[in-house]
């Protein structure tokens, strides 16, 4: 109840402060008018015109609200008008993208681990592929996956691969080492393969550490297929969305863009975190 | 035949602050069938011979055999079960899963397992817990329950690395009494390391009293005590004598000193 409370005032605080912004900015624009028309207003003649103008510097909360419910509920999701139509072009990339950087991330991150020479040699290029700005690399990325023929969505979903593999494979190092060396002189002991001790030991140790990485990587995924579709904006999606909007300078669609990515983003994390949850208590890793 | 025998055994770790002779010119004799205890304070190299037994640490000079063999044949031959100072058990395995852990290693078929976890869950009076969760138990079942994984897979030999250590005097007192008719009904050989002076006179028909700097063997006792014992021995003047030539010997080896 408390914590409910809290976030209802940061929210009335946030629409509060929403709107005192709008009315500020989009005044200006009023007073332009005015004066084009030879006319003398006040401010609080105009504050009515501020929250219902067709392309304001910045919409209102309920401008937003009233895109967003055109473009879901007024359009067939089958429209390329309809946001959620985009935002299921977007989810697909999004998807892909996370299952690839999670099967990379693993894949690497049992390679680190049992290998010295990739131990030394692969960790420091993945931490270097994350330095550089993914915005100015997936344009080139696409062109380049597009001249070898390879289809849109899989394209955006190596943005998003390469975005969301890195944490996973920090986060699965770090669970694949966690095993102790009294658990390790164990196996020893038994005198365990490599294989048996990986499968029987590493692995179910490593779920704990996997599982908050798969939600970063799931929100660092969506980000990868946002802006590869700014690239590949004729495929549509949220990112050609958030391009369209600002070309024509349509801010209501942008603001509702963005609601709905924030939306999806906090969906898929969520499923993760809800997976994660399950498996662990399933496992005995929890009570 | 010698289960463990060691003659001028030594082990030297090197380290930045300089070599740490953890084992000097150690000789011992384990027969099969002995209860030995290992005692001394820490850093006398107590842990550091059973993890060499184990051909978990490598010996930098000497001779050791273990069934006869190096330490490593006697590994691969999975010829001792170890048990550590935690339980260790796996938080995602049931305490029947966390036994049957080496007999899946082994290649043991699923029957055998199953018939395995039973004997030795009732060995360590935990008949019925096989599908509990390891944090359902408590501590002292839980090292119960690490004992039955190191006795699952049929070694002669037992290697318990202070294994009551964590836990309090009372349940620590149960334990011992179990641990000694399980050793009566099993016949194994079981190498027990420990700090405290009573344990291990309860405990042990042999009794090896270790000193620091350098690891070495101050005292090797054979206890008078009956093979057959309960809690009340600890009162007998038998009992008291031989835990006064523990004490001794660790006077000697300089172990109540700073």
């Amino acid at each position: 109840m408390t914590r409910l409370l809290s976030i209802l005032t940061i929210v009335i605080a946030i629409i509060v402060i929403w709107y005192a912004g709008a009315a500020r900015m989009n005044a200006q624009w009023e007073y332009d008018q005015a004066e084009r028309a030879d006319k003398t207003v006040t401010f609080m003649e105009i504050l009515p015109n501020t929250m219902a103008q067709e392309r304001p510097i910045l919409p209102a909360p309920h401008q937003v609200a009233e895109e967003l419910w055109k473009t879901t509920v007024e359009k067939k999701v089958t429209s390329k008008r309809s946001l959620l139509y985009h935002t299921w072009i977007t989810f697909n990339a999004t998807f892909l993208g996370f299952i690839f950087g999670a099967g990379l991330g693993i894949l690497l991150a049992v390679g680190i681990v049992h290998n010295r020479a990739m131990d030394m040699s692969v960790m420091p290029w993945v931490i270097a592929s994350q330095t550089i700005p993914v915005l100015a690399l997936a344009p080139m990325m696409i062109v380049v996956l597009n001249a070898l023929n390879m289809e849109g969505v899989v394209a955006k979903a190596m943005i998003s691969t390469y975005l969301s593999f890195f944490a996973v494979v920090v986060g699965m190092v770090k669970g694949l080492r966690s095993p102790d060396a009294m658990q390790l002189d164990l196996m020893r002991t038994y005198n365990a393969s490599g294989w048996q001790a990986f499968w029987r030991l590493r692995l179910p140790s490593s779920l704990p550490f996997l599982f908050p990485s798969l939600k970063i990587a799931a929100a660092a995924s969506l980000i990868g297929a946002v802006v590869a579709e700014m690239t590949l904006s004729q495929d549509g999606g949220l990112g050609a969305r958030l391009l369209n909007g600002s070309y024509y300078g349509q801010t209501m669609m942008i603001w509702a863009a963005l609601i709905g990515a924030s939306v999806l983003a906090g969906v898929l994390v969520a499923a993760v975190g809800l997976t994660g949850q399950i498996t662990l208590k399933r496992m005995g890793f929890t009570r | 035949m010698s289960v463990v025998s060691a003659s001028d055994l030594s082990l030297t770790f090197e380290t930045n602050d300089g070599p740490v002779h953890a084992l000097s010119d150690v000789n011992l004799s384990i027969e099969a069938g002995d209860f030995v205890s290992f005692i001394g304070p820490s850093g006398c190299g107590k842990t550091t011979f059973l993890r060499v037994i184990a051909d978990l640490e490598q010996p930098t000079g000497g001779e050791i055999t273990v069934n006869c063999v190096s330490p490593e044949e006697a590994r691969l031959k999975r010829a001792y079960g170890y048990v550590f100072q935690a339980a260790g058990l796996y938080p995602w395995r049931t305490i029947g899963g966390n036994i049957r852990l080496p007999l899946e290693i082994m290649g043991i078929s699923k029957a055998e397992q199953a018939d395995r976890v039973s004997r030795v869950l009732e060995l360590v009076e935990l008949a019925g817990f096989e599908k509990k969760f390891p944090w359902q138990l408590s501590g002292g079942m839980q090292q119960r329950a690490s004992i039955a994984r190191a006795l699952a897979f049929d070694a002669d030999l037992l290697l318990m690395d202070e294994p009551f250590g964590a836990l309090d005097e009372i349940v620590r007192d149960h334990l011992n009494e179990q641990l000694l008719a399980l050793w009566a009904r099993t016949e194994k050989t079981i190498c027990f390391v420990t700090h405290s002076i009573p344990e291990a006179v309860y405990l042990s028909t042999k009794i090896v009293v270790m000193s620091p700097r350098p690891g070495r063997i101050i005292d090797v006792i054979d206890s008078p005590l009956p093979k057959e014992r309960l809690l009340d021995i600890r009162e007998s003047a038998e009992f008291l004598e031989v835990a006064a030539r523990v004490r001794e010997g660790l006077r000697a080896g300089h172990s109540y000193e700073d």
